[in-house]
């Protein structure tokens, strides 16, 4: 008791100051809700169970650590795939650099000119899957975004959208501390890919709302920077309707902090959820955490968490993923696995996989797995001439090959596989 | 091309002696066979000359060409011309056995300073060499050995070995797991590599494998050393035999 009297006066006094954005009618009762949440349920502490293996002190101070400017010799991802760019700088929406906002299949606002429509379909998304996200499991900082963000934009996709839409997140000022929040409504039959390149800011919360209707397409990837000294906190909550694919796909290079938690919820029959993900971390300032929350709410659902990591210099990972299977989920397809590479002894990975199933004809399965590099497997590649170092890359992609395989577009997962093999060439 | 003088071995791990003084000198374009018992040896020799972790020598040395082979790294001594053919080939998933065996020619070829071999000339060689070893295309888009049957691990191994053109081959039980066919298709691909410049150092239990590649010198091997060299008829005799005899003899 004293312990959660303790917790919301510390929330009350680190909020004191924060002003809520002010725009149009609806936006502010969102927000003035989403406050009212965070108020209730209090900021995280390490002592939640649910932050017990990453702490969120740094995510929650008042002010963001600061982070130096990383120069990318590699230039930016994904330049030869023809796509909208949207650039936010340091976490606001910056029109000159980015293209204009109109493709076909497509509509793209920005979040403050949405919220300053009476009567507009992003009132009915806007911090309505986070709050939904908030059972079983409270997710603060998820709210706290939905009460401050400051930028961010709104996407309804209408048909099949003629090109990718990427969000390029610069980071250009060392004490930046952005928030943004990101619509995605994919409407009956449409389909589109979402790609997110960058580190975004010193320190980022991001929040992306997706919702898929019937025989809807979702094809998400991220690639979150190699800036070292970053800090990030996102979510991603997504409703999958019927017949409905969504899948989405996170690299994550460096960074002090990352936590990347994805709920989603599928509440039709006949459709598939796909979350994967690989980081490579280096050294002992590197934590990161993927938290996930898989809820099956409809028949003969497909779910899949694919997570690797891989870990050296006393990097830190963490995977907390969780199928819930509701009662009358029944021939619900959960697969999960969470594997991570440790290339020494200082490294470690924290695992908490889970299933709660309430249905009794499902397949579920999970695994979880902490391993060094095959020796034999080594040797046997050395002897057939291929270097240490060479060897020791190709079994570590072979070790990724499984989260990477859940990219669908050959393209984008060739790219970001030669980013790995640059990371992994330059870390040996 | 191969010189072994006095090579002495232990585990690094326990005070156990493997080889007590093993002395085998093989002449380019020769194939060399070493038989023995369970426990003799002849793998930690293979290992040893191939350089894999665990065994520590101490006395003796080896040679291929005149190059003192102990001191380099594995992937140097297969730069220099080594090769051995695995008894359990390992599985690699998530590595495609066409970019595996690419990656190792060219490695081989860029620390010898040779140039690359472009991806269409190593493409034509590699079908060439595999369809002699009934290798089809699915083979070689799997991933290294995984769900390859003992047969197909054993084509691949000499599949590799026509690829890397090593000088000194050795196979290191190649005939276990596998059946008479197998066996003809594999010894085929042996014999399709001798050459003059091309030497090989068979390892086998049992004299069948020797019928279909004809060894020019068979040595017996037995408690850490060779104990007796001769013709193919040595073989032949372990075959009838069994290894009693000859080892009392030497004794």
């Amino acid at each position: 008791m004293a312990l959660a009297k303790l917790k919301i006066d510390t929330t009350e006094a680190r909020l004191a100051d924060v002003v809520v954005p002010q725009g149009a009618a609806w936006g502010n009762a969102a927000r003035a809700d989403a406050m009212a949440r965070v108020r209730q349920m209090g900021l995280p502490t390490k002592r939640d169970e649910y932050w017990k293996y990453t702490d969120p002190a740094s995510l929650t101070a008042a002010e963001s650590p600061e982070a130096a400017l990383f120069v990318n010799d590699e230039g930016p991802l994904f330049e030869n795939v023809d796509r909208v760019k949207i650039v936010f700088v340091d976490g606001f929406f910056d029109a000159d650099a980015s293209d204009d906002l109109s493709a076909e299949g497509v509509e793209i606002e920005r979040l403050s000119d949405a919220m300053a429509t009476d009567i507009h379909w992003a009132k009915d998304l806007y911090g309505v899957l986070e709050t939904r996200g908030q059972t079983p499991v409270e997710r603060p900082l998820a709210a706290l975004n939905t009460a401050l963000a400051t930028d961010g934009v709104v996407i309804r996709v209408t048909g099949k959208a003629a090109k990718p839409i990427n969000f390029i997140y610069l980071h250009n000022d060392t004490s930046s501390d952005a928030i943004l929040h990101n619509l995605v409504k994919v409407e009956a039959g449409a389909e589109v890919t979402l790609l997110e390149t960058g580190p975004a800011a010193a320190r980022f919360s991001k929040q992306l709302e997706v919702e898929v209707a019937d025989n809807g397409t979702f094809h998400h990837v991220r690639a979150q920077g190699r800036d070292h000294e970053r800090r990030a906190v996102t979510h991603c909550f997504a409703r999958i309707a019927a017949n409905s694919t969504f899948k989405s796909f996170t690299l994550t290079f460096n960074g002090v902090l990352t936590r990347n938690e994805c709920v989603l919820e599928i509440v039709g029959d006949d459709a598939v959820a796909h979350v994967a993900g690989v980081c490579v971390g280096d050294g002992r300032d590197f934590h990161h955490d993927d938290t996930v929350f898989i809820t099956h709410d409809a028949l003969n659902g497909e779910s899949r968490q694919v997570f690797k990591k891989v870990l050296r210099n006393g990097a830190t990972g963490v995977f907390q993923g969780k199928i819930l299977v509701k009662a009358g989920a029944q021939k619900t397809d959960g697969y999960q696995i969470s594997q991570s590479l440790l290339l020494d002894e200082d490294s470690q990975f924290l695992a908490k996989p889970e299933l709660e199933i309430y249905a009794d004809d499902v397949a579920c399965s999970h695994g979880s797995t902490s391993g060094a590099i095959d020796e034999t497997a080594l040797f046997y590649l050395r002897s057939r001439g291929v270097s240490h170092d060479d060897a020791r890359n190709l079994l570590t992609l072979s070790f990724l090959a499984e989260a990477l395989d859940e990219i669908d577009d050959e393209g984008l997962a060739e790219e970001l596989r030669d980013r790995l093999e640059g990371w992994l060439s330059r870390h040996s | 091309m191969l010189k072994i003088k006095g090579l002495e071995v232990k585990l690094e791990e326990e005070d156990k002696q493997i080889l007590k003084g093993v002395d085998l000198s093989i002449a380019p374009g020769t194939v060399h066979a070493i038989m023995g018992p369970n426990g003799s040896g002849k793998s930690t020799l293979s290992y040893v000359l191939s350089g894999k972790d665990g065994y520590e020598v101490t006395g003796g040395s080896a040679a291929l060409e005149g190059e003192d082979l102990l001191d380099m790294e594995p992937e140097d001594r297969a730069a220099a011309g080594l090769f051995l053919a695995f008894q359990y080939p390992v599985e690699i998933p998530g590595v495609g056995n066409m970019t595996f065996l690419r990656t190792a020619v060219n490695a081989q070829r860029k620390s010898r300073g040779e140039e690359e071999l472009s991806a269409g000339d190593f493409l034509k060689e590699v079908r060439a060499k595999a369809k002699d070893l009934k290798i089809d295309a699915d083979m070689l888009k799997r991933p290294v050995n995984v769900g390859f049957s003992g047969g197909e691990k054993k084509r691949n191994e000499i599949l590799q070995m026509a690829m890397l053109e090593p000088k000194m081959c050795i196979l290191d039980e190649t005939d276990s797991g596998l059946d008479v066919d197998a066996m003809k298709l594999v010894s085929e691909g042996v014999n399709a590599l001798r050459s003059e410049g091309r030497s090989f150092l068979v390892i086998t239990h049992y004299q069948r494998l020797l019928d279909h590649i004809k060894p020019d010198i068979v040595h017996i091997m037995a408690n850490g050393r060779i104990v007796k060299s001769g013709g193919p008829e040595l073989a032949l005799e372990v075959e009838n035999n069994g290894y009693a005899d000859i080892l009392a003899e030497v004794a």
